[in-house]
Formats: C-alpha cells, sequence, structure tokens
C-alpha cells in the first residue's frame, strides 16, 4: 500500500500522480514491438472502437516508421494519442491481446501508440489537409472527444467547422474527467492544438449554448449542428445533508482537481460513495492527493462493482479501503460534513434490500459522491423536436447519427450515457460521415 | 562419466569446443582467459606478414529485437608482429600444456610457408590451420579463400606445409565455393590432417539507406565483408554434412558457423565434426558462454549413452539422403490442439496465402482455425509459424505403408514425364479458382 503526502507544489502534484502509462523510449518501443505476433484478423483491432490497424502501426515502429505508424493511428482515430492514454486497454485492445491466452503479457499497445503519436506531435508532422469547400457549415457543440473528432472529419469533407465550448479549454472529459496519472493537462491539449493546426477548425470558448434563441441562431447559419454534449452534473443522492460543506460531486471534484492539481482540497478522512470507476478515479486521486484515510463505500458487494477490476487494483493501492454492501442514509453535520450515516444492505436476486437496524456512522471530513452524472435535459428541451430515450439519451438513427430532429446529429456519453473516450471518439466521426451524406 | 576428451587428427585436447582464429584469439591474454574458463583449445588469430586494417569493422544483422543474428567483419589477420603472437604462444602453452592451441597462417611464397610453419611449431603449438577461406582483403591478395577457390592451387600449397610441418595440418575451407568439397578432396589430396569449415560468407550485411553506403562504413565507403554468426549455421551444417559425406575426404573434420550453445555443438558433431570452433557468439557474449555449453553437452552426452565424442561424430549423417532417396508414402498432416490454441491465426494466413490453402476459418465466433486434410500436403508450414510450442503438430496418416522412393518409381516407369501426366503429384489437391480470391473477404 502506497503513502501519498499532500502536495505542496505542481512537482509534488506530478509525482503523487505519475503517469500509469509513461511515454516509452525508444528502446522499450522496439522491444515491445518486437513482440508483437501480427496476427491475422487480429483481434486487437475488433476489440478497438476505432480499428485502428494496431498490427501495422506496430510494426512500423518496429520497423523505424514511425511517422507511417503515427499516420496509421490518426487514420483510424483522431485523438490517437489521448486514447493510448486513457483508453482502459486492459478491456480492449490488451484484453484481446492472444499473448493473455498463453499467460504472457499482452503486447502494451496504448504506450506503443502514444510512442507513435507523441513523436508525431512533437515534431507537429502534418498527415491531413481539409478537403476541398463543399460550401457548407456545421456547427458542433462542445470541444470533448466527440465534438473534436466530428471536426475533424467533417474538415475533411471540406466544411466549414465553428465549435462552441462552454468552457475555457477543449478536450472535454479527457481534460476535465479523466484522472491526472492517466493523462497530464499538457497532453490532451497539445494534441488539440496539434488537430486544430491541420484541420484548422475554429473552437469558441467560453461559449454554452443552451438557450432556445442560440440554438435558432445556429439552426439558421448552419447546415449541421452537431451536439457532443456529454453528460451534466454528478447525480443527487437524495438523502439529507446533501448540500453541506465539503460534500461534492465526483464529476465537478474531478474537474476542479484536474484545473487546481496541488490546490485542490482533500480531507482527513474522505468518503467516496459509488462503485463505478469514476468512483475509483475519486478515490484514488484522494488519496493521491495525502488524504488521511479514503474509503470507498458501495452499496453492493465488491464483485458487483461497475468498475473495471484493475482500477479497484489501483485504488486498493493507493491506499483506498473498501466498505461495502452499505447504503447512505444520511450526511451528517452542522454547516460542514462529519460523517455518514450508513445503514447495510443485502443484494436478494439483484436487487439491494436494506437491513432494516443496521445503521451505523463513519466520521469523516470530506465526502465524494461518485453516483453517475445528470443529462443536460434541461437544455435538450430548448431543441425542437429532439427526443430522447427512457433513460433521457438523444435518440439517433444508428445508421447516420441523425436526432430526431434533423438539422442535429449526436455521438459521445450524450447518446451513449457515458462511456469510453474511444467510443465518442468512433461514433463522432460516423456522425460527420452521417451529415456530410445527408447534406450531400 | 561422458568423457569430453578428444584427439582430433592427432591434436589432443580437453574437450571439442574451441576458439576459431578471429578477433577474440588476437592475443595471449584472451586465450588464457578463454582456457581459465574453460574452452579446450584455440586457433590463433591468422599469423602472417602483419596488415593494416581500417575502422570501423563490423557489420550487423538484427532481427527484431535479436542482435547479431549475423554478423560481418573486413577486419584481416593479425596485425602484430609475429615474434609478439610467437612469444606468447610459448606463454600460453607453459600455462596450458594440455590444451590445443594451433597456429592459423596465412602466407604467399613456399618459403614464406616453410618458415612460417617452423616458426609456429618451435612456439610449441599442437597443430596448423591454413587459412583460405578469408573471403575479404586478403583474397584480394591472391591469398585465403583466393586459395580455397582454386583447388589446384590448395593443393599445392598444402603439400609446402606438409613438406616441413611436424604437427597435424588443418585446412580451413571456404564456403564461396560451388562444391566446398573440391576443396576438401584437394585438401586430402594435398596431405592434409584435416579440415575445417566454414569460413565466413561473402557478404553486405546491410546499406545506410539516408547515406547510400552499406555497413560496414569506411569514411563514406564500404567493401564486402565476411558473414558469420548463428545466420550461417544452416549453411555451415549443410557444408560439414556434404564433406562428411564424401568418401575421398575421409579425414577428421571441424565444425565452425554459428556455433552459440550445446546444442548447435551437438549438431555439428552429429553432423560429421569431431571438434568445434566458436567465435561469433564469443564476440557477443565473452568466453563466459562456455559454461553454458560444457553441462548441456554433457547431459546430452549422458542421456543418449553416449562416453565419448568420437562415438557421437556423425550420427546423423547416415540420415541425410539425396531427395530422390526419400519415402514418397509417407504422410502427415497438421493438427491443432484447440487447449492451446490462442487464435493468432497466423497458420490460417500462411497456409492460404503461402501453402496450400488447407486451413479454414470458424464461422462460429472462435478464433481456433481448422485444418482441411484432404488439402493438407504436411508441408509443416502452420507449425513453424506457430507461436505455441506443441500446439500443432503433424500426424502420420499413411498407416505406415511400404516406402516408395522417386528412384524405385522412377525405375518402375511410374513417374510423370509429360507436363500434363497424370501422375502430377498435385492433382489430387483441391485448388481454388483464381477469381475466387477476388471475393475474399480481405482481413489483414
Amino acid at each position: 500500500m502506497s503513502e501519498f503526502k499532500q502536495p505542496a507544489s505542481k512537482a509534488e502534484f506530478e509525482k503523487n500522480f505519475s503517469q500509469i502509462k509513461p511515454l516509452m523510449n525508444s528502446t522499450q518501443a522496439y522491444y515491445e514491438s518486437s513482440r508483437c505476433l501480427f496476427c491475422y484478423d487480429a483481434p486487437c483491432v475488433s476489440a478497438c472502437p476505432t480499428h485502428i490497424d494496431i498490427p501495422l502501426f506496430i510494426k512500423q515502429i518496429n520497423s523505424g516508421n514511425l511517422h507511417g505508424s503515427a499516420k496509421t493511428i490518426y487514420d483510424s482515430n483522431y485523438l490517437g494519442n489521448a486514447c493510448g492514454k486513457v483508453c482502459p486497454t486492459e478491456v480492449l485492445c490488451e484484453g484481446a491481446c492472444v499473448y493473455n491466452l498463453q499467460n504472457v503479457k499482452p503486447i502494451e499497445i496504448g504506450r506503443l501508440q502514444n510512442f507513435a503519436t507523441s513523436n508525431a506531435i512533437r515534431n507537429e508532422i502534418k498527415y491531413f489537409e481539409s478537403g476541398k469547400p463543399n460550401g457548407k457549415k456545421a456547427a458542433v457543440i462542445g470541444a470533448g472527444p466527440a465534438g473534436i473528432s466530428c471536426a475533424c472529419e467533417l474538415r475533411r469533407e471540406g466544411f466549414e467547422v465553428d465549435i462552441y465550448e462552454a468552457k475555457d479549454k477543449p478536450s472535454g472529459l479527457a481534460l476535465y474527467g479523466v484522472a491526472p496519472y492517466k493523462i497530464t493537462n499538457e497532453e490532451a491539449l497539445e494534441e488539440i492544438n496539434y488537430l486544430q493546426k491541420q484541420f484548422g477548425f475554429r473552437i469558441h470558448y467560453r461559449s454554452y449554448i443552451s438557450s432556445k434563441d442560440e440554438f435558432k441562431r445556429l439552426e439558421n447559419e448552419f447546415d449541421a449542428v452537431f451536439l457532443g454534449i456529454g453528460l451534466g452534473k454528478t447525480n443527487p443522492v437524495n438523502i439529507k445533508g446533501e448540500n453541506l460543506k465539503n460534500c461534492f460531486g465526483a464529476v465537478e471534484y474531478i474537474s476542479e482537481l484536474r484545473i487546481n492539481q496541488h490546490n485542490t482540497k482533500t480531507g482527513n478522512k474522505v468518503i467516496v460513495l459509488g462503485g463505478g470507476n469514476t468512483a475509483m478515479d475519486a478515490a484514488s486521486e484522494s488519496a493521491r492527493l495525502g488524504a488521511g484515510k479514503v474509503i470507498l463505500a458501495y452499496r453492493r458487494g465488491k464483485e458487483e462493482m461497475g468498475a473495471y477490476f484493475f482500477e479497484y487494483e489501483l485504488a486498493k493501492n493507493s491506499g483506498v479501503e473498501g466498505l461495502f454492501n452499505v447504503s447512505p442514509v444520511e450526511i451528517m453535520g452542522e454547516d460542514k460534513v462529519s460523517g455518514v450515516k450508513f445503514i447495510r444492505t443485502k443484494t436478494t436476486k439483484g436487487k439491494v434490500e436494506v437491513i432494516e437496524g443496521t445503521e451505523f456512522v463513519v466520521d469523516c471530513d470530506l465526502v465524494i459522491k461518485a453516483t453517475g452524472q445528470l443529462k443536460q435535459s434541461e437544455l435538450f428541451e430548448n431543441i425542437e423536436g429532439l427526443e430522447t430515450d427512457e433513460r433521457g439519451r438523444i435518440k439517433i438513427n444508428k445508421e447516420n447519427y441523425q436526432t430526431t430532429n434533423p438539422k442535429y446529429f449526436s455521438a459521445g456519453d450524450v447518446i451513449s450515457g457515458g462511456q469510453e473516450v474511444v467510443n465518442a471518439v468512433a461514433d463522432a466521426k460516423l456522425a460527420a460521415k452521417g451529415i456530410a451524406e445527408y447534406l450531400q | 562419466m561422458p568423457d569430453l576428451k578428444i584427439n582430433f587428427a592427432g591434436i589432443k585436447a580437453p574437450n571439442p569446443f574451441w576458439l576459431a582464429s578471429a578477433p577474440p584469439t588476437n592475443s595471449g591474454y584472451q586465450i588464457m582467459k578463454a582456457f581459465d574458463q574453460g574452452w579446450g583449445g584455440a586457433v590463433w588469430k591468422t599469423l602472417g606478414i602483419p596488415v593494416v586494417n581500417v575502422s570501423s569493422r563490423y557489420g550487423a544483422v538484427n532481427y527484431r529485437d535479436s542482435r547479431m543474428i549475423g554478423f560481418n567483419n573486413i577486419e584481416l589477420i593479425t596485425d602484430r608482429p609475429l615474434k609478439d603472437n610467437l612469444r606468447e604462444i610459448e606463454e600460453v602453452k607453459k600455462y596450458f600444456p594440455d590444451h590445443a592451441v594451433i597456429a592459423s597462417l596465412m602466407v604467399e611464397s613456399r618459403k614464406e610457408w616453410h618458415q612460417i610453419v617452423k616458426d609456429a611449431e618451435n612456439a610449441g603449438v599442437d597443430g596448423l590451420e591454413l587459412n583460405f577461406g578469408c573471403p575479404h582483403g586478403m583474397c584480394e591478395r591472391g591469398m585465403g579463400s583466393a586459395v580455397g577457390q582454386e583447388p589446384e592451387v590448395l593443393k599445392l600449397i598444402v603439400s609446402w606445409v606438409k613438406e616441413v610441418a611436424k604437427t597435424p595440418v588443418i585446412v580451413k575451407l571456404t564456403p564461396n565455393i560451388t562444391d566446398i568439397t573440391d576443396a576438401g578432396i584437394a585438401a586430402r589430396q594435398g596431405g592434409a590432417d584435416a579440415i575445417s569449415l566454414i569460413n565466413t560468407v561473402q557478404s553486405i550485411v546491410g546499406v545506410d539507406i539516408d547515406n547510400f553506403v552499406p555497413y560496414p562504413v569506411v569514411d563514406g565507403k564500404s567493401t564486402n565483408g565476411g558473414y558469420c554468426g548463428p545466420a550461417v549455421k544452416p549453411i555451415a551444417l549443410n557444408m560439414v554434412k556434404n564433406c562428411a559425406q564424401e568418401s575421398e575426404i575421409g579425414i577428421p573434420v571441424s565444425g565452425i558457423g554459428g556455433i552459440e550453445n550445446w546444442r548447435d555443438a551437438v549438431e555439428f558433431i552429429l553432423l560429421g565434426a569431431s571438434s568445434v570452433q566458436v567465435c561469433t557468439a564469443v564476440m557477443h557474449y565473452g568466453f563466459g558462454i562456455i559454461r553454458e555449453i560444457i553441462p548441456g553437452f554433457e547431459s546430452y552426452m549422458k542421456e543418449k549413452g553416449f562416453d565419448s565424442v568420437d562415438e557421437m561424430t556423425g550420427k546423423a549423417v547416415q540420415n541425410v539422403k539425396t531427395w530422390e532417396n526419400l519415402n514418397l508414402n509417407y504422410q502427415i498432416v497438421a493438427e491443432i490442439n484447440k487447449e492451446k490454441c490462442i487464435g493468432c491465426q497466423l497458420c490460417y494466413i500462411a497456409c492460404e496465402d503461402g501453402a496450400h490453402q488447407a486451413i479454414g476459418l470458424s464461422e462460429n465466433g472462435t478464433r481456433v482455425p481448422f485444418i482441411i486434410e484432404e488439402n493438407c500436403v504436411g508441408c509443416n508450414l502452420c507449425s513453424l509459424v506457430c507461436p505455441v510450442e506443441n500446439c500443432i503438430s503433424m500426424v502420420r496418416t499413411d498407416d505406415g505403408k511400404k516406402s516408395v522412393t522417386w528412384k524405385e518409381r522412377t525405375e518402375a516407369g511410374n513417374i510423370p514425364v509429360s507436363f500434363n501426366d497424370p501422375l502430377a503429384g498435385g492433382l489430387h489437391h483441391t485448388i481454388p479458382e483464381p477469381t475466387a480470391a477476388l471475393k475474399k473477404k480481405n482481413t489483414f
């Protein structure tokens, strides 16, 4: 179990949050790429939502064609560098590597990918040119992975593209939502900058599009609008004390952590509520911020957590303790958080039941709720004819990602309800093709 | 306990593992160090009129993460004065009287040969090795492989040496020749006591594609070198076997070419060598590799019940036949072990694109390919590309039918003789129509 001291400087922060997939040096990349078997119809390619020709880019690294390697990656995935870093490769490409079946360590595909793409970014190697102007204009709402991927593809198709971003930096969750030990702010921003230079889309920061009038304006000005707006704030737990000081939503907390880094407040004793990947992130991050004790509380059993096993392992190795089969009843405290009252639960036939009379209080001075994210439904209401499904996700035509308002197309978390960066990148590229075809 | 001691054409040594004449045997210091670590003999870096060398001198072929699977040099014979070498030979023999110290020699005239043979023997060498193999630099001056490629000249020079030599004479042969047995026979006829092979293969090891000059680079230029290392082992094994099978040679063979471990040494000996010489592996890893060679070799001898190296020598030679004497009725087909298969499908694509379209892919979601037995010709390719040990095995299917060879079929008049002969061997294989290729889904 690691012990982390509260970081007092950027350097200490970076040490505590050191990259779990650090950049390979050329010797590492050479040896690792040498191991690739160059499988036929390789399972890693099928496992990648963007279907990067992984054996090819690895062979290109091995033969000293680093430029060609990065091109192979970017041809399939415009956020090749971010995905190499933040993808849960353990359950995607690397999880599919045939070496796993031989109990041999799978190829470190993510890190090899970063080896190639970071070289391209560092040296500003230009692979793409925007297509011949087709006289059409598209607006992209949200400069996250979906929006950027869509914008790149639209530019290749010859569209003029304006991206409207509510925040003052691009990258969306890749910057504001992913754990800092997965990707640095610099890495996330540099790739967007690199793409912007190649594709020449415009990004309008601090441009939150939400009102009927604003949507109407875009509809009038543009031939198509792409919604890549992701999800909203953290779901409320709807228990007493939720609005006390030092009770944060995970999304908001992580976003602050990414920007304020070592200046982010943590507690002596932190309780994280939830069992998903975001809960694991919030717990690991709290530990790395130097919290005295971090407890991960989940209402079901350990095995029932939605988080990937390796994310829980990472949290445990950062010093996080698990508390399972407990449900929060009340956040205790007068002005600020002083503890959480739980009640014990059991799972019968997949359903969580509380066990009456088993309430108990765990003291703490900071609570992070990782209880999912709200949909931005108030915003959807301002788009005429935009329908959502029973789970509040924007409905799309799976063929071309068009919404029920034909002017709008959409991809990313806003249609999936919350998936990986790579899924957003893959879907948004297809959405761009959908836009181009529809407007032909 | 197996005995590693050998008597190679009259040269005694505590074991058959010698250092080949090369940079590792440039000095008494190196040879003493090697003997101290367990090497049984050493062929001194070729003595002659000292040369001047260039830099750089070496180039290598790397394969993926394996370095120096092939190695190439443009270094010449010794660049040290003869007297220094002779003094060090004496010194080595003083400390290691039972180890084999062999002087490699290369000079031009009969007079020089006579002189250098006497000098070397006076210094106490146990034998002589005539360097008729060096394929770069020296051959331009009429020595080295220039001699090895001309059997008559080779024979003449061997006879000059034999006029004065009191110790056994080994002739080192060049592989840069159409039939190495011609040189071996000439050596025997000239009076040689043994032969050693192979010397290096003439080579260009690679090209600096930015500056348009092959490696190794000497001030922007290059020259061909001599190739050695693990990559040349198959060439060497074949040539050793050829010499071992040639009755007109009939003298001991010292095997050289890419030997790195005990298994390589065993292979050379089974194909007819009675000592082996090592260079590249030492240049790569140092003399210490002997500590892997000796125990591995000994335990192999124990396991197989060999008491001496002599008993092992040539054990596999009788099983090397000409093609026409192989059994045409022997049939094997590939079998994939489903439990072991990891689904890389390399066997599928190798057979599909590179061989006989005898492996298929299932459409039921499994990645384990299946063998189309009627198309399988038992070529082995799938089992060779398979990255999993013992996953694809070749299973005999011919029920031990009586052996029939091409030679026998020829004698019986039972072979295809016309272009469209119904006896064509491939007639019973299913060959897809050419256009079927265009309908195949490309999943690289």
